[in-house]
């Protein structure tokens, strides 16, 4: 039968999968990362326990709804890997509980993001890109790792209605990142290889190249010629990744300066590209909501800011819910330190070191196989999937987190 | 990957033409071209004296024993199943105007190149442009492929 994948922001639509006694026997064109996720159906499932002991279902809910009640400054943090359904039932939760809300863009690609929903960086979406895209532009990012077939399926490989020669002809590559990766050995030619937090001079360099002027850092030649490709191109593609994030950190409004700049010749575009399968979904919502895209406290009305932050408030709040996350062992150490101080609830389908600390878990559903919904692809476009197996007794994240705002 | 001259230095080099070729070089060419089994050479396999060339030989040998008629080595734990070979493959790209052409896993049965299980695999290998005597030098699958892969002998 036809299936999607959650083990990325591509939502892959195009998965073939064969049942042989319940379970998957074989895929087709799941890349290995997907089949991680596919597999991860029969590994390290989490069950319901309620201070380190077996529990039911019920119990679990009904522990985790009376830990959320008393608290007076829950904090519920994750849904980057829930659906869309699940997002807004956990919004309403926050605003029912008058909690803090935040999701894994805080420290990852939230910034970018961010611009990109406020209309400050212009945006397309994939299938644009595949059909008219000739000019593709890895920036801190490695799709052979994180998103394996966005290459083959969007940027650089597939034919397109304007780009029907095939890539040698008609795309042109660039990949700028600390190391030769995976992506950048393809693309060795295009390939800029920066020093560790050299980014912005590296941005600099091009700015000044597309001015007129000689780049000071650099190879200047090099530069100077990959600035004059990119201008002449007809629709360029700009695809950050969390090493600009982390190294641009604050200073994005040289990105935009830069891709300011080249629109004023071409055209050009940028799709940040986030981890998980529903990072941007859960961003759109609570900004359509808040105006904000994360780190909002519904304590009084809504408030935005550092404070609101998984990192701070982590320290400040009194209970935590985590789902389909696993800040302990992805975060900082300090934020480790303060969520074991507290008690924590966890939704997940599988255990992790965060649900190992926690005083409840609820397992739950795997989206996209035991679960059906919705998410938004990096690019900003909605998905819709249905189930494909049982859900061997979990519930879905939604029906979870309904239960328990009946129960708060 | 192996040249002839590796294959040629494990070899008699004694050029006694018993294996039906005229010189050991001969030899070491067919090996490769998986026109010739080590298994041809008496002298190699039935003297003691070449025992060490012989071991190492077979050792040597094996994965292009291994490679389809094309010369395809596949390494499945360096796959990431990213599919870049598949819509890069011209021949895929022909016969599959509305899946591989367009970036999406094969609609039909005619493609060489297809991911299952997370891995490369190869099918109807007698539509590669580098089968049989007519055969072209395409390179474009394993020029696509981020992680070395697949390799051609
Ligand atoms: S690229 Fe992403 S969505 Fe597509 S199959 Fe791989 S993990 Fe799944
Ligand atoms: S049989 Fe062996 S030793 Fe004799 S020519 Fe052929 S390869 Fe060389
Ligand atoms: S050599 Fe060419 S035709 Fe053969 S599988 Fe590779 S890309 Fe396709
Ligand atoms: S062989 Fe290489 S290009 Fe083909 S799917 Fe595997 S990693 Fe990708």
């Amino acid at each position: 039968m036809m299936a999607i994948c959650t083990g990325c922001s591509l939502l892959c639509e195009d998965i073939e999968v064969d049942f042989k006694d319940g379970r998957i026997s074989t895929t087709k064109n799941l890349c290995r990362k997907g089949l991680g996720r596919y597999r991860s159906l029969y590994t390290e499932r989490a069950s319901p326990r309620v201070d380190g002991r077996e529990a039911g279902l019920d119990d679990a809910i009904s522990r985790a709804a009376g830990l959320l009640k008393e608290a007076k400054r829950p904090l519920l943090f994750g849904w980057s890997n829930s659906t869309l359904e699940a997002q807004s039932a956990g919004l309403d939760l926050a605003q029912k509980l008058g909690a803090v809300i935040d999701d894994t863009s805080s420290f990852c690609q939230g910034e970018l993001l961010e611009m990109v929903l406020k209309g400050e960086l212009p945006t397309c979406t994939l299938d644009d890109v595949r059909n008219y895209a000739d000019m593709i532009f890895y920036w801190g990012s490695d799709p052979s790792n994180s998103h394996p077939r966005h290459m083959s399926r969007f940027s650089y490989y597939p034919r397109g209605e304007k780009r029907q020669r095939g890539y040698d002809e008609d795309r042109t590559a660039f990949v700028v990142d600390v190391r030769l990766s995976p992506t950048a050995s393809m693309i060795k030619e295009g390939f800029f290889k920066l020093a560790p937090g050299g980014d912005a001079s590296f941005m600099e360099s091009m700015l000044a190249a597309l001015g007129g002027k000689i780049p000071r850092l650099q190879d200047k030649k090099k530069v100077i010629a990959m600035v004059n490709t990119m201008k002449r191109a007809d629709f360029g593609a700009i695809f950050p990744g969390l090493g600009l994030a982390y190294s641009m950190k604050g200073r994005m409004d040289i990105l935009k300066r830069l891709v300011d700049g080249l629109n004023e010749t071409s055209k050009y575009s940028v799709i940040p590209m986030v981890g998980h399968f529903n990072m941007r979904g859960f961003n759109q919502m609570l900004f359509e909501k808040t105006g904000f895209i994360n780190r909002v406290s519904f304590a009084d009305g809504v408030e935005h800011g550092p404070k609101q932050s998984i990192i701070e408030a982590s320290k400040s709040c009194d209970v935590a819910l985590i789902i389909g996350s696993d800040p302990i062992s992805a975060l900082p150490g300090g934020v480790a330190r303060s969520l074991a101080k507290i008690p924590t609830i966890v939704i997940d389908p599988h255990r992790s070191l965060t649900s190992e600390l926690a005083q409840v878990i609820i397992p739950s559903a795997l989206s996209g196989m035991e679960a059906g919904g919705s998410a938004i692809r990096m690019d900003g476009v909605r998905v819709e999937f249905e189930p494909i197996v049982q859900g061997g007794g979990s519930l879905p994240d939604v029906e979870i987190l309904k239960r328990i705002a009946e129960a708060v | 990957m192996l040249s002839v001259m590796e294959i040629y230095q494990l070899t008699p080099k004694t050029n006694c033409k018993k294996c039906g070729l005229p010189t050991c070089m001969a030899f070491a060419v067919a090996l490769l071209g998986k026109e010739k089994k080590v298994v041809d050479c008496p002298p190699l396999m039935e003297e003691a004296k070449y025992q060490a060339k012989r071991e190492k030989l077979i050792e040597a040998m094996a994965p292009i024993e291994g490679a389809s008629e094309t010369g395809l080595i596949i390494h499945e734990e360096k796959c990431y199943g990213c599919g870049n070979c598949v819509v890069a493959c011209p021949v895929n790209v022909a016969n599959d105007p509305k899946g591989t052409a367009l970036g999406f896993g094969p609609t039909n049965d005619k493609a060489i190149l297809v991911v299952e299980d997370g891995v490369v695999k190869c099918l109807n290998v007698e539509e590669c442009r580098r089968f049989g005597p007519n055969k072209i030098l395409c390179n474009a699958c394993t020029a696509t492929c981020p992680s070395k892969a697949i390799e051609f002998v």
